[in-house]
């Protein structure tokens, strides 16, 4: 075994479930490996805690390679941790120092609520894709690739924007627990294609109502949300949003 | 799906902008206000003139009336904003680190800075414009005499500082306010945004510079 492997003092939420409060708790893991992801750590820790009889720490994660979205938490105060464009599942340990304490906290928002420890319910975006996040086509044989033109430069924001995986750092880190990066990512990839762009302005507003009634908070243009998105989602598609929805409401059918 | 006009006007989005459009509005008053107030260094008659052309015009009030309006909206849109702001977070962080990329002093801290403008405005028009009434005659026509006014009040260390510390206030409010309204109108493109922020810096640090050279002004020279 390496001889850089680390003893650690964790602080982590702990809470029963969703209706009742929570609080941090001390916990010590020993003999981390550096190479470790930050949610194979946390595995090190569940083990501990289920041979002495303890309730684990209950995480979101699935794919651990950073593209499905369920890896979540706060890393002392930062969403996916310290490491730029990197979610928690793709965190290494070596990012951290032998002795170091690190604080693990779920997402934070009214929107979000915490269902146990670090597990919060992010039903709410799925609710807002539900309100507008598709194009309407019609169903049968797959049309040709090349069939309708797309200029290099739209593809490419297009593409960027399809990059969002909605784990949800952006509302995470917003001080407004504001969902405007998300939404916007999802609106401008359809409204930047040819097949999106025909309910592009009655997409922006059926998704933005949602979000407001969702009781997510207002954008303050902070830029948070871009620096801690693991994907570098990009602020410009929050104007493109802010564009799209007044032009569908002043010419809303 | 229709929108109606009440969930438009009360939208995260168009919220945003009427106090994007408002502010921008403001900054524009202010860029007049101070333009108006170099006239201090001419001398007592070309102040007292130009503030008495101003408010002997009946325009005066449509336009008094229009700046209150975009003050109230401006106040009352964001006040509402950021209590919505807090309520979409009840619980807060144990722990909370910028990532240093992101938001700026400026930036996070817009309804404090805006808190202080507002302060001082009361002060300020409880002060001068609602202040003693000396008058001065220029030509047979008598007027307020604004520049003596403003002298003895620009007298008092404190309220010299006060006037100051107001004025950083607000050139640390628009310098993120300035580029923030873009931003939330939708305007962003690759060539411009990166201007539009140094401008909003740029515009930010003259009229802050240029308000308070006049208390500091007035301050130094009129104490003796
Ligand atoms: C000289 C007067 C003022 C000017 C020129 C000004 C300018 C601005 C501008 C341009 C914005 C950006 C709007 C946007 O992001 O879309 C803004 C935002 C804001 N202002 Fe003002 N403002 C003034 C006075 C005030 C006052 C008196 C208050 C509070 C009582 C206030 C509170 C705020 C708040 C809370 C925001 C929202 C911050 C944000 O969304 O980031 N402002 N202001
Ligand atoms: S677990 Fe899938 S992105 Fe982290």
């Amino acid at each position: 075994m390496s001889n850089n492997n680390m003893n650690l003092n964790l602080k982590i939420w702990r809470q029963p479930k969703k209706s009742a409060p929570g609080k941090m708790v001390d916990y010590k893991v020993s003999d981390i490996s550096p190479d470790m992801s930050f949610l194979e750590m946390l595995d090190v820790l569940n083990i501990q805690l289920v041979e002495k009889g303890e309730d684990p720490v209950v995480f979101d994660h699935d794919c651990r390679e950073g593209i499905c979205g369920m890896c979540s938490l706060m890393i002392n105060g930062q969403a996916h941790g310290p490491e730029d464009r990197t979610t928690t599942c793709q965190l290494h340990m070596r990012k951290f120092r032998d002795g170091d304490t690190i604080v693990v906290e779920p997402w934070r928002a009214k929107a979000f609520p915490v269902l146990k420890d670090l597990m919060v319910d992010r039903t709410a975006f799925d609710e807002i894709i539900s309100a507008g996040g598709f194009i309407s086509v019609n169903t049968g044989n797959a049309p040709d690739a090349n069939a309708i033109p797309i200029s290099k430069e739209n593809a490419d924001l297009s593409m960027d924007a399809a990059a969002c995986i909605g784990c949800g750092a952006c509302v995470a880190s917003c001080k407004n627990a504001s969902a405007m990066l998300f939404v916007s990512a999802k609106v401008s990839q359809f409204s930047l294609l040819p097949q999106g762009k025909v309910e592009s302005s009655e997409r922006a507003v059926n998704m933005v109502n949602k979000m407001d009634e969702l009781g997510f908070g207002n954008c303050t243009n902070e830029a948070e949300c871009e620096a801690s998105c693991p994907k570098g989602i990009s602020i410009s598609n929050i104007a493109r949003m802010n564009r799209e929805y007044t032009v569908g409401s002043i010419t809303g059918k | 799906m229709s929108n109606s006009l009440a969930i438009t006007l009360k939208s995260s989005v168009v919220k945003k902008q009427l106090i994007g459009i408002t502010g921008l509005l403001l900054c524009g008053f202010l860029v007049t206000h101070l333009l108006g107030n170099f006239l201090l260094f001419v001398g007592p008659e070309a102040f007292n003139k130009y503030g008495h052309a101003l408010t002997s015009n009946p325009l005066i009030y449509l336009a008094e009336a229009g700046l209150l309006a975009l003050f109230l909206g401006h106040m009352g849109l964001a006040l509402k904003a950021t209590l919505e702001n807090k309520a979409a977070r009840p619980q807060r962080y144990y722990m909370k680190t910028k990532t240093g990329r992101g938001s700026t002093i400026a930036s996070s801290t817009m309804p404090y800075t805006g808190a202080i403008l507002l302060a001082f405005i009361v002060f300020h028009l409880q002060g001068i414009k609602f202040g003693a009434v000396y008058n001065v005659t220029y030509d047979g026509v008598v007027m307020r005499d604004l520049y003596k006014l403003t002298f003895e009040k620009f007298a008092s260390l404190p309220y010299a500082a006060f006037y100051v510390v107001s004025m950083i206030a607000m050139a640390i409010h628009v310098s993120h306010g300035f580029w923030s309204a873009f931003q939330s109108v939708g305007f962003w493109h690759n060539r411009y945004t990166d201007s539009i922020r140094k401008a909003a810096i740029g515009y930010a640090v003259f009229v802050g510079l240029g308000f308070s050279i006049l208390p500091i002004y007035c301050f130094l020279t009129g104490a003796n």
